[in-house]
Formats: structure tokens, sequence, C-alpha cells
């Protein structure tokens, strides 16, 4: 592994820092430092992501029972994950260890719905103006006004599969936002039969889009597998949630990982015990942990997530089309882990067909319009609660005092998982395609076609008009500014 | 029957003056208006091109950092804008991806940027941004009122 690049010697006095940096954002922006030698050879990277302040703070001494709804504003984009995950952590201290069959349907329906829409924005919104027009093409076409131009039946197709996860999201979770659809020790709602076959009868049309989404990725890849297979590649470990027999489950499940030949690090690991798994370490430069597996170290222990983690940690997929497009991948792949930071898409484009097509079985299944919503049990302290968020496993740890506050809150994110993957990549970047003389538009998209890849979790900031430009500077040895640049 | 005017506030509502998009428009919906239709998110997102089909007016609301106080109003046309991730988008570039992919005109569309001062998780919004907030509800009643 590439770990000795994490350290830069504490007198950088030969290191030319480039600095990509958004202007005026209070907190949630990305920001890449790359240090260079004095041969202009990138020797180090840190992406510093510092949005995760007073994530604790928020929800420590608040009542259990409001936890769910307020995590949702952590994150404008997945505020569902937030508040599936808090809710399963919270059964635990209701005693609810296994919900009733409707409220386990709704909550994964509501789930699945999730991934689809965040899927969905991912690839239509974010990744397929760079993958349909090349990351060298003109920026102010390389958006997606411009593959709305181009391709507007790809663009609307990709804003409708988006609207109807948002259409499930709000039907199971009972509003557009801030839902309050699940709660400790069950949901708070069933769906009625007009409003399952309301949502069945687009469902098979979604199917068929999401197919239709995996074959253009997939075929870009074909395409194109020097580009495809190598940019930004580095390999690592996975770590991902599987069913207890081992396919594809995002809701809930046992934890496995996989090093980066594919043998089984762990598998069957209850979440519960999450705590002596994993370490999240504390950087001086980073307000944004850095996890690895106890058992291996900081340096060997780091992992990805998300949805390249899962396709290939899983060993079936159990929907069939989706097992299909699985079973190609890793035809593609070789019989080996495919390492790939653009194969993030690909496999991200499976689980939106796992997710459409389990959002199909759900709606057909007459448990979603039962009326046993609740369950309770013993009264206990602590509980964590795990789901595979789009963006990969998400941690929710919480400890609860007699007088129902909160007293204990621990949060892993799916970018903070990621946290030295995102660095390695962008360093594997920056390595191939930065010279260090100039900051080149070309230059700086490559290293945010890394950053999109995992699309990093900014949301938990604020949107506020004015507070989402880039800015590039080149700051040499000395500290002079050489060169600096906007992106808004 | 789709509302002649369409109110779209967004923002996250424990960020301090980042709630000020839908508090305007909690405002706006208070008023119980014909013909006006209030919307809200956490963000606005490329889905919400399909919420301004069949509107003759639209009037976008959210918090900004650098409007001038205590808010400004623009007119606002369809424009390409870029981002490196799904948290971002314009609403101009709103208005373009309706002009793409509906093939017709988007509605005439306004900004209204409220000026916030403070964004911190669990902060309430500041005493500044709600008396900017209070100019912005007075002057929208010239704005909702014009056929």
């Amino acid at each position: 592994m590439s770990f000795e690049l994490e350290t830069a010697p504490a007198d950088a006095g030969t290191l030319r820092r480039v600095a990509i940096d958004p202007v005026s954002r209070v907190e949630g922006h990305g920001k890449v430092t790359i240090l260079l030698d004095e041969h202009n050879k990138v020797h180090q990277v840190r992406l510093h992501i510092v949005e995760f302040r007073g994530f604790e703070r928020f929800i420590q001494g608040r009542p259990y029972w409001e936890v769910p709804v307020m995590v949702q504003r952590l994150c404008g984009i997945c505020p569902v994950s937030h508040h599936l995950a808090a809710s399963k952590a919270l059964d635990l201290i209701v005693g609810a260890t296994r919900v009733t069959p409707t409220a386990d349907k709704m909550r994964r329906l509501m789930h699945y719905g999730q991934i689809l829409q965040s899927h969905a924005l991912h690839f239509f919104h974010l990744s397929s103006p760079d993958l349909l027009f090349g990351f060298d093409s003109e920026v102010g076409r390389r958006n997606i006004v411009g593959v709305a131009e181009k391709y507007p039946e790809i663009a609307k197709k990709g804003i409708l599969l988006r609207k109807y996860g948002q259409e499930v999201i709000r039907l199971t979770a009972g509003k557009r936002v801030h839902g309050t659809g699940a709660v400790p020790g069950g949901v708070n709602r069933s769906l009625s039969a007009d409003e399952r076959k309301d949502l069945l009868k687009d469902a098979y049309q979604m199917i068929a889009w999401s197919r239709e989404a995996v074959h253009i990725i997939k075929e870009l890849h074909q395409q194109n597998p020097a580009l495809y297979d190598h940019f930004g590649s580095f390999r690592s470990n996975f770590m991902g949630m599987v069913a207890p027999d081992g396919s594809l489950d995002l809701y809930h499940g046992v934890l496995r990982a996989k090093d980066a030949d594919g043998s089984i690090l762990f598998d069957q690991v209850d979440y519960q015990t999450y705590d002596r798994l994993i370490t999240e370490e504390v950087k001086p430069w980073s307000y944004m942990k850095f996890p690895y597996f106890t058992a291996m170290g900081p340096e060997h222990g780091w992992y990805k997530v998300g949805p390249l983690a899962r396709v290939q940690n899983c060993d079936s997929i159990p929907t069939p089309f989706a097992e299909h497009e699985r079973l190609e991948f890793v035809a593609y792949a070789g019989g080996k882990p495919l390492h790939a930071t653009l194969a993030y898409h690909w496999a991200r484009m499976v689980e939106m067909l796992f997710a459409a097509e389990t959002i199909k079985e759900l709606l057909q299944d007459d448990d979603l319009s039962g009326t046993e919503l609740m369950t309770s049990g013993e009264r206990r302290r602590e509980g964590v609660g795990v789901i595979e968020a789009p963006r990969g496993t998400l941690f929710h740890h919480y400890q609860v005092g007699d007088d129902d506050l909160v007293t204990m809150a621990n949060l892993i994110v799916s970018t903070t998982h990621n946290n030295q993957a995102m660095n390695t990549a962008v360093r594997e970047v920056a390595r191939q395609y930065l010279d260090g003389k100039e900051i080149t538009e070309g230059l700086l998209n490559h290293i945010e076609v890394a950053i999109r890849a995992y699309d990093p979790c900014l949301s938990c900031a604020t949107h506020a008009l004015g507070k989402m430009p880039l800015e590039v500077t080149l700051v040499d040895a000395e500290g002079t500014e050489l060169d600096r640049k906007y992106k808004a | 029957m789709t509302a002649p005017v369409l109110v779209f506030g967004w923002g996250n509502p424990s960020r301090g003056d980042d709630a000020l998009g839908p508090l305007f428009v909690d405002a706006v919906e208070a008023m119980k208006l014909p013909g006006v239709e209030c919307l809200t998110d956490f963000q606005l997102q490329v889905e919400h091109a399909l919420d301004l089909k069949g509107r003759e007016r639209v009037l976008f609301v959210d918090a900004s950092a650098d409007a001038a106080a205590p808010f400004t109003v623009e007119r606002i046309e369809p424009a390409r804008d870029a981002s490196f991730t799904t948290h971002a988008v314009s609403p101009q570039a709103i208005l373009q991806v309706f002009r793409e992919v509906e093939a017709e005109p988007a509605p005439p569309c306004w900004l209204l940027a409220i000026r916030g001062e403070g964004w911190e998780l669990g902060a309430p919004t500041s005493a500044t941004a709600r008396e900017n907030l209070r100019a912005a509800i007075a002057w929208s009643r010239t704005w909702l009122a014009q056929g």
C-alpha cells in the first residue's frame, strides 16, 4: 500500500503546495492540497473535508424518540439513510430486537427508494457529463445541462428515476422531506393498496431505465479499458454489509471484509461489536477521522466502502437482472477485485438496478399494507444501527439514559470510511496528470473526477447561494501565490 | 390542477440562517393565497425542474451569504453551471434543464436571495436574518398580488 505518502516532512521547505479550495464556505467544503517536491513531482495529497463538526453535540441531550427525525438534517442528500440507521439503533433501546414484517418491509422500501434516487442523481447529474463527453471536453458543456442538450432522453430518464425514488420516500416516510415514517420500534404507517398500485405501475419502467443505465456505463468501460481500468486505481481492502447468506442486502445484515485480492478478512460479524473491529484515527490536519481495521493497524487496515466494495463483497444479488449484471462485472474484472476508481460508477448502476427490482418485489408484498406496525421489549441503554447508505456503510451508535435523553452518539458516515481511499485516489490521479507548473482546467477536472466517483458527503453543510464555488491556488515553497483559479 | 404561481424555497432548517428559504415558504403558505403553491426542500435538485411545468410565474427563495441586505430579487434566465458534487445546483441550471428536457421555454422565474450571516449546525436563525426575512415577506405581498 502507499501509506508512506501520508506523512510529509515537518519541514516541507522544498515542497510546492497546490491547493484546490472552495471560496468562503463556512464548512462542508472539500479542499485538496498537493505537496510537490523540488522536482515538481507529487509528494503528498491531502483531501480536507471539514463538515462533520458538531454531529454528536447536535444529538446529545435530545430525547431518543426525536433522533430519527432530527438526524435527517445532518444531510440533504441522504436524510433517509440517517433516519433509518438511527431508527435501527433505537429499536434496540426500546427492546425491539426484531420489528414486525410490515415495519421491516416499509423501511426496506423507503431505503431502496433512497438508493434509487441517490444513485440516479449521482450518475445522471454528476458523473454522466464527464463520462459521456470526456474529461477534457469543454467545461461549459460538461454538466447536466450539456447532457440534457445532447442526450435529452438520457437526462429525462435520470430525472424521472430520481423523481420516482422521491415518491417512494414520500409515501413510506409520510412527507417529501423531514419524513417521520420510521420510529424506534417500527413504523407509523403502512401503504394502502392504491398507493402500492400507483407505485407499481411505474416500477417496470424504472427497471428498464436502470438496465439501460448499466449498459451505458458498461459499454464505456469496454470501449476504453485503458482509461477506465487505470484512472485513479489503487489496491485496498473492502468492507460492507451482506445478508447472512452472503447475498447483497443494503438494509440489514452482517459485516464482511475482503482484502485487495478478494480473500475474506472477516465475515458474519454482528455490527453491534463494530467498536472492537474498527479504530478511528485522528490526524492533526483533518477534522475527519481515518478508520481502519484494528487488527491490521492504520497502515494496512484502511478500506473502501460503497458500491464498488459492496458489489464485490457479496456472493450474489437476489434480483435477476442485477445478478446478471454483477456476474458480468465480476467476469470483466477477471476473477480478482476491480480497484478502478471509475468502476464505482458501474457498480453504482448495478445497485440502482437492484434497488429498482427490489422496489417492484416489495410493492407486490401484502405485508406492506399490514396493520402491525410497532413492537417493543426490554428497555436497553445502548444500540448500534448500521445501514448501507448510497455512498457506503453508515454507523449510528447511541447510549440513552434512564431519563430517555441521549448521553452518547457516535456516527461513522461513509465518507469517513472512505477517507483514506479518497486521499489515495486523488493522489494517484495527481501523480498522473499534474506537472506542477500550471493549474489547468483539465488537471482540476481530473482530480474532481476522482472525487466525484466517491461523491463525498458535503451536504451536511449549508447550501446557501454563494457558498459552493471552488478556488484553485498554486503556491510555491515560499508561500508565494503562483496561480489561482475559480470554479463557480 | 397546477397552481399558476410556484414559490420554492430550500435550505436546512437546522443550519442557522440556511433556514431562511423554508421559513419564507412557511410564511407565504400561511397567507393561504389562491393559485399559489408552496414547495420546500433541503436542496435544489434537478428533479425540481419538473415542478416548473404549467406555471405562469415562479419565485425561487434561498439564503445567501453574498446578497446585499436585507435581500435581492432578480429575474433569472436559463444558464449552465458546473459542480464537483451532487450537493449544489443553481436555479438558473434548473431552468436550463427544464428547457432542454421539456422542449419548451421555462416560465418567468425570479430569485429572491435573503441575506444570512451564520450557518452552524444546531444554531437558530440570527436576529439580523430574521429582520431580513421580515423585509422579504413584506416585499413578497406585492409580487404575489401581481397577475
